[in-house]
């Protein structure tokens, strides 16, 4: 068995949510939230727990500009490792100075510091090349995303 | 040289922080130890560090720290990432 998991092994179709309408920063993390519920990776308590990091910390999770990385700390509410992913029709502001708003929520759930990693890195590789984000925030549906996740080979690290 | 990535909880921003300044570190053909650390155990961590990066967000929260602080607001945009470390780099010495 591989230690690494590779993005789409943590992201299945049913956590993927394209085209979501939500009216403020929390309910957009609730539904990043719902993404980790549905695969099995989190509990409802998980979306408490990334909500209060941000009104503990911050809108600092918003790594880039229009992308969200919700996330709290491995804790009993989640069950393993896994992501979510929620484009919103509408964009949200978190209270980001420079990144707001926000089109895109990307859930994570870990439950140690070290398997998620190379997947991270996949993502930071595909969140990163120019014009990617944008064709994934038109992607009409979950299995596109995926389907344009999978087709991008990350750069192997050295 | 040790460089420290600061996120709020360690496991999710600070790790795309790290890696994207380890490719940052490559381009520039400099050699250092990156570590992760929580905003919790961050000052004590950033003692050893030459470096700290971290988010605008974040940074106000170090409190004080010797290190020089970077600051990044693109945690994915490596070309940033880099010209922000070169000229932290320049006036460290």
């Amino acid at each position: 068995m591989s230690d690494t998991l590779s993005l789409l092994d943590l992201l299945p179709e049913q956590s993927v949510q394209v085209d979501a309408s939500a009216d403020d920063w929390r309910t957009a993390i609730r539904l990043a939230g719902e993404g980790l519920i549905r695969s099995g990776a989190a509990t409802a308590e998980y979306s408490d727990e990334m909500i209060a990091t941000v009104e503990q910390l911050g809108p600092y999770i918003v790594i880039a500009p229009g992308l969200a990385l919700a996330h709290s700390r491995p804790s009993p509410a989640v069950r393993r490792t896994g992501l979510s992913w929620v484009s919103l029709r509408t964009p949200v502001r978190f209270g980001h100075q420079d990144n707001d708003p926000v089109r895109v929520v990307v859930g994570l759930a870990a439950t140690d510091h070290s398997r998620h990693t190379a997947a991270l890195g996949g993502l930071a590789q595909l969140l990163g090349a120019p014009g990617r984000l944008e064709e994934l925030l038109t992607a009409p549906d979950a299995a596109t995303v995926r389907r344009l996740i999978g087709s991008f080979e990350p750069e192997v690290q050295s | 040289m040790k460089i420290l990535t600061v996120c709020g909880m360690g496991i999710g921003s600070s790790i795309i922080l790290k890696m994207n300044v380890e490719k940052a570190l490559r381009r520039l053909g400099v050699t250092a130890d990156v570590e992760v650390a929580d905003i919790g155990t961050a000052r004590g961590a950033a003692a050893g560090a030459d470096l700290v990066v971290t988010s605008g967000e974040l940074a106000p929260q170090l409190g004080e720290v010797k290190a020089r602080i970077v600051v990044i607001d693109n945690f994915v945009n490596v070309d940033l990432i880099t010209t922000s470390l070169a000229d932290a780099l320049r006036e460290a010495g």
